[in-house]
């Protein structure tokens, strides 16, 4: 402690450095003011809103809890987000084995595969999902050609349509995670754990899925905090039948002009994001696992 | 070689990543063809290809002026979360206090915060404060948008620097402001390149926000798309998403390659 102490002030006293350092605190703060100001003031504001208007006091959630329109996009949203998240993970985890397990020249035509469709936007890619799922679109059309069915499946403005785009937007962010925490696992363990006589399935469940259990978690809140909020590709493929929190909320503002209730389902769904972000920052460095 | 076919995976594992690989591309490839269909409508060419849809993105003023609209905004607000980003990077890596690890996750938020959000934060402030439908308005948002990437890419450039580069350049009598000049700024090039990337695309693609402080005066790319989704879906969504898709291809190719590839064993 005196250390420490004795420490910190031997830096500041003997300080050539003082006028390089002032720079760099105004460097540092900057910045800092400007993202408050700018970013941080607005959301707080939409925070305070749900408290204050129409009046003051909880209506807002009062309302939220009781109002049976609510309650039936929460459960919607809920659902399609778990289905999402479960899907994705199934998929996402398969593949991001078979990514450490292939040779180099598989996985790169892989990665090509997973890193493009990631990058392409979520606007355009809902557009070709309207393109080849509507009932008479690619799929639809083709499947009559060849005489599999004989009257168009409904895939868009249904909860299957939006689960069709919504794992599509997801998965690299489970796979890209998980590809990166199963790298870090030692591959010789498999094979040294075969030698010792367990089959491959056994050294699998034993020795090489436990330690994929972080990567596993992490993935997940990853794909449910994206999910939970996305508004995109659900309003598109939801074609305003199946309606999810994000799209409830901008209807509120744009058609119904129920400020104070968009406000408290904001400030909701920003508590739940942010509950999950602070369990997931346990988990894994956000920022490195999105950004690839 | 031979223990990572050991470890190896079944065909199971292998066909079900390769059947996720079409899955994932087959949005992406399916609008080339849609894009050249002679129809005003969404369909398969069936006899002829054309470009008629090609075309109308040039000779369309609407496509034009948002295309002009979407660079203007993406450029500015780039500059902007690369200046900033630079600024906060730069200091929280010289200073390396405490307190400038609680700042990186304020600077981090816009990342995480669902777009929905802070699209109706932004509607009241913008209300607020006269800036809806305004460029200086979407450039700001933008630009925050784009900040988490840019210190998220330096910062990771950064962490292989030693900390008193600076005390040896100044040691050799640089200023303080040659110092970053000509011997910190250099090193950090990489990152602030990737971030730019980021946050460029970051603006190029954004809706959600678009949607609420934006309505006749700014009306970008992603805006005018929603708009064409939203009544009758116009093929030369198709055609844009084409080249879009043909870039994106072209760059992640790219990278795959540039990248040193690992051994399947260590």
């Amino acid at each position: 402690m005196t250390a420490l102490t004795a420490g910190t002030h031997h830096r500041f006293e003997s300080k050539p450095l003082l006028g390089g350092n002032r720079l760099y605190w105004v460097l540092l703060l900057v910045p800092a003011a400007l993202m408050a100001a700018l970013y941080m003031v607005p959301v707080a504001n939409v925070l305070a809103l749900s408290f204050t208007t129409p009046t003051l006091g909880l209506s807002n959630y009062v309302e939220m809890a009781s109002n049976p329109a609510v309650l039936r996009v929460v459960i919607t949203t809920l659902r399609i987000c778990f289905v999402t998240t479960a899907v994705s993970l199934a998929i996402g985890y398969v593949v991001a084995y078979a990514l450490v397990t292939s040779s180099n020249r598989q996985r790169r035509v892989l990665l090509i595969a997973i890193v493009a469709s990631f990058w392409v936007s979520a606007l355009i890619r809902a557009f070709a999902w309207v393109a080849i799922l509507q009932p008479h679109g690619l799929l639809n059309d083709g499947l009559m050609a060849i005489g599999l069915i004989h009257r168009p499946l409904e895939l868009v403005r249904n909860e299957i349509g939006v689960i069709i785009g919504m794992v599509h937007y997801m998965l690299p962010y489970a796979i890209l995670p998980l590809f990166a925490s199963m790298q870090g696992i030692d591959v010789k363990l498999m094979p040294a754990a075969r030698t010792l006589g367990a089959s491959r399935l056994f050294a699998f469940w034993h020795v090489f899925f436990p330690l994929s259990v972080p990567g596993l978690f992490g993935a997940g809140l990853l794909v449910l905090i994206f999910s939970l909020g996305f508004y995109v590709t659900p309003t598109i493929l939801g074609g305003g039948k199946t309606m999810m929190i994000a799209e409830f909320i901008s209807v509120q503002i744009s058609e119904t002009l129920r400020w104070g209730l968009a406000a408290a389902l904001s400030s909701t769904l920003l508590a739940a994001v942010l509950v999950l972000t602070v369990i997931l920052m346990r988990f894994v460095d956000v920022g490195r696992s999105i950004k690839h | 070689m031979a223990s990572a076919r050991q470890m190896g995976s079944g065909a199971a594992v292998k066909t079900t990543a390769w059947l996720t690989a079409c899955y994932l591309m087959l949005p992406l490839l399916v609008i080339a063809p849609i894009s050249l269909t002679p129809e005003r409508y969404l369909s398969l060419p069936t006899g002829q290809l054309s470009s008629v849809h090609y075309e109308s993105l040039i000779t369309d003023h609407r496509w034009l002026s948002s295309i002009g609209d979407s660079l203007y905004v993406a450029v500015w607000a780039t500059c902007l979360a690369v200046v900033t980003g630079v600024s906060f990077t730069l200091g929280a890596w010289r200073l390396s206090v405490p307190i400038a690890r609680h700042l990186r996750v304020l600077m981090l938020a816009p990342m995480i915060v669902p777009p929905i959000v802070h699209a109706v934060a932004f509607y009241r402030a913008g209300a607020a404060t006269g800036l809806i439908d305004t460029f200086t308005g979407l450039i700001l948002v933008h630009a925050m948008k784009g900040l988490p990437f840019v210190v998220l890419s330096i910062t990771a450039t950064l962490a292989t620097l030693p900390t008193n580069l600076d005390q040896a350049a100044r040691s050799l009598g640089a200023t303080p402001l040659q110092s970053l000049r000509w011997a910190i700024l250099p090193q950090m090039m990489p990152g602030i390149l990737s971030g730019a990337a980021f946050a460029f695309i970051t603006s190029w693609d954004e809706i959600v926000v678009a949607l609420f402080i934006t309505s006749r005066h700014v009306f970008t790319l992603p805006r005018r798309i929603w708009d064409g989704l939203s009544d009758n879906i116009d093929p030369a969504i198709a055609a844009l998403g084409t080249i879009f898709v043909l870039i994106t291809i072209v760059v992640a190719i790219a990278r795959e390659f540039r990248r040193p590839s690992k051994p399947s064993t260590p």
